[in-house]
């Protein structure tokens, strides 16, 4: 980066890896811009409801133990607000080299970069099961946004299934804000989560919260059970009940009117693909993650990744990573890092994300989804929501020899070539592929990110009066 | 099993925050009441247990991650604006349909 | 050598020219290795817009045009899909009068060689087709052109070709391609290949084939831009094109309405495509078929074509080498052509000529002395 040029320094989200990472650059001095998808700042974990609408909960009562945390990232932000370009509800939808396409309220800009730090977060990751579609099946992360956000449960009898630390966290939220839990279905065996303890005690304070959970809802009289399997949500047009089958393989059948379904979370990695990121499938997580070094810096000179956008390892790594990855701008500036007292210098944060990848490790482990299910896929599952494409399509073309790699798949089965484009179903393909060709996850490709990465509107095309004519020589019929 | 009985007639439930003020729109030409803050999918899902159908099975859906990911839940409002409803604010007097413009309508687009 | 595999016939590159003349030349038992670098039917072949159009073609494009759109009404027999084929016929949109005059002289031209269109202006016009924009004065609709899904198409003539006795080998680059004087040898990956005869079929990339026997043409790579939309209720009738270019959409039996227009990027190897590009052609779009404007885009992309100076393909024998055919630089419109071109090259091979008249694609009108210096024809 010559000196003569001006940086414009870029952040993609304004949760807590965002928001510390502008902190941080503004600090040493700098304006960067904030792109946000959301109303308002704060990402997933810290979302806070609309402004102005009346909204009265306390952040305790919104973020239960992590009110504090919370409460220090939303006023950090709020502090930040003079010194920084911040753009709510703009989506970045493609990014080119130096060049960032936005979307708000309609009309589309183009954002130019020098320096990028995607903070793009998580969603759910999912494993479908037959009746996923029905209207009242929801993430975990849904159920949570609906409570916090909107004040609303899920529906009035819930059962929250899947496995993951969230799924006690949303359950034991739900119980405690007077919404009915009919259980809780874990699809991971105790002894596995009990097992994991070392591992999980390198954060001893997360730990000790999610073992509190468990005891309230236990203490509350919330069903729980372990080493679940899923066999199906019914209902005609929505749900009305889910079975399932506990571990001694006896089946059963809870009475419900909606469902929160989960296994931990997915990053979303849309923008550093089409960054042109190097990606490397990730074993422990279980896909293929953009690679990123201690400090953040991808394989792209400019470009750097923190939070679960990059991989999976909850708020308080994000906040540390976010600060570690302008730290990282910083250096490839040649500009002094900000002198802070109470914020941790580069090393110090690396140290302590090594400490919680430590215990992912032991999460990802206590907390595996189920292995081998693609197998047990009946024929008739709708795999990918947005086509309604279900399993014996993408059987037939597999066994056919068509395919065995997903961009084939996709291109023949139009699995992933929906609205959502592939975040809901781009893994059950790859793990289709998997056991009916038997090559494992990594080998049967990654779906490949195409620009728009949400779904936008043609009409803001139409604004700009200063759009180019088509070059002559490319007027193809 | 006991079931759910009656099946309830809407999916979401309000747990908290019922104090807000009133909000009416229109829903697929009916006028409804909402809470100020609500987002579209809110509106609408404290009144039915879906939010469109698919245009491929005709099967009801309602939403999925709830935070702009699935893109399970756009509706349009009667000017043929597409509206995310999970991540769109309900506006008062909003006008919004669970399903596309027929045929007819598209057509009506060369006097536009 | 017995470690060396022959084939009568190699092709190298397993697009849909390629698929189609392995499929052709199978058909009539001769032996064909086809050898992909990538994967079959996944290039141009594969992302290209996915229009069957004779409709505004030359007139020396037009006989193989109507010999190859026979081939499409095949498709079932040939190849066991249909791969979407629907016959919407295809409406050349006209901007401004003079157009439509265009449109009748294409007409009376195309009838010549059996093509039927039909040019409309005016209120009559404008009452069969509510749903074009009042940026388009008139249209002419050639009934008999279509749309297919190239996704499925070309995949499928390739394995249709395997199962008809082709050798047919993906993830294999060819190289070392070089004519002993009796045959071709070559290596495929680690073999070691030779033929009677080699077919040059690798799209954007067959100037490296072509060097090898010293005739490269001034070919340059092009990166249409493509998107699609949502599934919208139906509205567009006919595969949409407008006379002088510039935008063509199309609405599949789903719903999705998938528009071409504009240039995206690329290194050669790979395409992106462009924000710039999608502003002037989304306009374009929307004026002419205004049911497009609310509209979601889901996805754009782009996809690398070779094209030529006259935009016309190089089709035919080699001037430098014998038993050597070229068949590429289809310039965007190679997606009607190649089943037609697939039995033309396997004529070629079994009998030494064609009925179909090809001259105009001859690699020879590239002379040394035009190679570096060539300007766009018209």
């Amino acid at each position: 980066m010559s000196t003569g040029t001006p940086s414009r320094i870029v952040i993609v989200g304004a949760g807590p890896a965002g928001i510390r990472a502008a902190q941080t650059l503004v600090a040493a001095g700098l304006r960067p811009t904030v792109l946000d998808e959301n109303a308002r700042w704060g990402g997933q974990i810290y979302r806070q409801p609309a402004a102005g609408a009346g909204f009265s909960r306390t952040k305790a009562a919104l973020y239960g133990f992590e009110a504090k945390k919370a409460d220090a990232v939303h006023r950090a932000m709020a502090e930040l607000l003079p010194k920084i370009d911040y753009r709510p509800d703009t989506l970045a939808w493609s990014c080119e080299p130096g060049r960032l396409d936005t979307l708000r309220e309609g009309r589309e800009a183009s954002v130019p970069w020098s320096h990028l730090i995607i903070a793009s977060g998580a969603t759910d990751r999912i494993v479908p099961l037959p009746g996923w579609t029905l209207p009242g099946v929801y993430t975990h992360g849904g159920a949570q946004v609906a409570l916090k956000a909107q004040g609303c449960a899920i529906g009035q009898r819930t059962v929250f299934a899947g496995t993951g630390p969230l799924l006690y966290l949303v359950a034991y939220q739900y119980a405690k804000a007077g919404a009915q839990v009919a259980a809780v279905l874990d699809t991971s065996p105790f002894a596995r989560q009990a097992s994991c303890a070392p591992k999980l005690l390198n954060q001893p304070g997360t730990f000790a919260k999610g073992v509190y959970y468990v005891a309230w809802l236990k203490a509350h009289g919330v069903r729980m059970e372990h080493g679940v399997s899923l066999a199906a949500i019914e209902g005609d047009e929505a749900v009305r009940h889910i079975r399932w089958h506990s571990a001694d393989g006896k089946e059963h059948a809870i009475a419900c009117d909606a469902v929160g379904l989960g296994y931990g979370l997915r990053p979303e990695t849309q923008l550093a693909d089409l960054a042109g990121c190097r990606f490397a499938f990730d074993a422990l997580n279980r896909c293929w993650l953009p690679e990123r070094d201690a400090s953040g810096r991808s394989s792209v000179p400019g470009v750097y990744l923190a939070g679960d956008g990059a991989g999976i390892a909850g708020a308080d790594a994000a906040e540390l990573a976010g600060r570690r990855a302008a730290l990282a701008v910083l250096e490839d500036l040649g500009i002094a890092a900000p002198r802070d007292a109470h914020a941790p210098d580069a090393n110090a944060i690396e140290k302590q994300l090594a400490r919680i990848a430590r215990f992912r490790a032991g999460i990802e482990e206590a907390f595996a989804p189920p292995a081998n299910c693609a197998a047990n896929w009946p024929d008739d599952l709708t795999l990918c929501r947005c086509e309604e494409v279900d399993a014996g399509t993408l059987r037939s073309c597999i066994r056919n020899g068509f395919a065995s790699d997903v961009n084939r798949l996709k291109a023949l089965t139009r699995i992933g070539m929906g609205r959502c484009q592939g975040r809901m179903c781009g893994e059950s393909a790859a793990a289709l592929l998997s056991a009916e060709t038997g090559k494992p996850l990594h080998e049967v490709g990654r779906l490949r990110s195409q620009a728009p990465i949400k779904p936008i509107p043609i009409s803001p095309m139409l604004f700009d009066d200063g759009v180019q004519v088509i070059e002559e020589e490319a007027h193809d019929e | 099993m006991s079931t759910v009985t009656p099946q309830p007639l809407a999916q979401l439930v309000r747990v908290a925050e019922t104090a807000r003020a009133r909000v009416s729109f229109v829903l697929d030409g009916v006028e409804v009441q909402a809470l100020a803050g609500d987002t579209i999918l809110t509106a609408i899902l404290t009144q039915q247990r879906h939010v469109r159908r698919s245009e491929f099975s005709g099967e009801p859906r309602a939403g999925f991650c709830l935070i702009g990911a699935c893109q399970d839940c756009w509706v349009c409002s009667e000017d043929g604006t597409r509206l995310r409803a999970c991540s769109t604010p309900l506006r008062e007097g909003m006008r919004v349909l669970t399903r596309f413009h027929t045929d007819s309508e598209m057509n009506g687009g060369g006097a536009r | 050598m017995n470690d060396t595999r022959h084939f009568e016939v190699v092709i190298a590159g397993g697009g849909l020219v390629g698929a189609s003349a392995a499929l052709a030349l199978a058909r009539k038992g001769v032996s064909v290795g086809l050898f992909e670098r990538r994967f079959c039917g996944a290039q141009a072949s594969g992302v290209n817009y996915g229009g069957v159009r004779t409709h505004g073609r030359s007139a020396e494009q037009l006989p193989l045009a109507v010999r190859a759109r026979r081939v499409w009404s095949r498709l079932p027999e040939l190849i066991g899909t249909d791969g979407e084929f629907v016959v919407s016929g295809h409406l050349r949109l006209a901007r401004r009068d003079s157009d439509v005059d265009a449109l009748h002289a294409w007409s009376a031209m195309a009838r010549e060689f059996g093509v039927e269109s039909q040019v409309m202006s005016g209120a009559a016009f404008r009452r069969r087709y509510p749903w074009v924009g009042q940026a388009a004065t008139g249209g002419a609709l050639c009934a008999s052109d279509g749309q297919a899904n190239p996704r499925l198409v070309s995949p499928g003539f390739a394995a249709a070709a395997r199962r008809a006795g082709a050798h047919v080998q993906e993830q294999t680059a060819l190289s070392d391609l070089s004519f002993d004087g009796r045959g071709f040898q070559m290596r495929a990956g680690d073999a070691r290949i030779s033929a009677d005869w080699l077919i040059n079929a690798s799209g954007a990339w067959a100037n490296t084939v072509a060097g090898a026997f010293g005739e490269t043409v001034p070919m340059k790579p092009i990166y249409p831009n493509m998107w699609v939309t949502e599934p919208l209720p139906r509205f567009i009738q006919h595969n949409v094109g407008v006379y002088g270019g510039g935008v063509y959409a199309r609405q599949v039996e789903r719903g999705n309405c998938v528009i071409g227009g504009g240039r995206g990027h690329g290194d050669g190897e790979y395409a992106q495509p462009s924000t710039a590009t999608t502003r002037a052609v989304m306009r374009d779009a929307c004026a002419l078929l205004p049911g497009l404007r609310d509209a979601l885009l889901i996805r754009t992309w782009s996809g690398v074509e070779g094209e030529t100076p006259d935009s016309n393909p190089i089709i035919g024998f080699s001037t430098t080498t014998p038993r050597l055919l070229h068949a590429f630089g289809f310039s965007g419109g190679g997606f009607l052509l190649a089943p037609g071109v697939g039995e033309v090259l396997a004529e070629l091979v079994t009998e030494g000529a064609t009925s179909t008249p090809i001259e105009a694609f001859a690699i020879g009108r590239f002379t040394q002395s035009s190679v570096h210096a060539a300007l766009p024809i018209k």
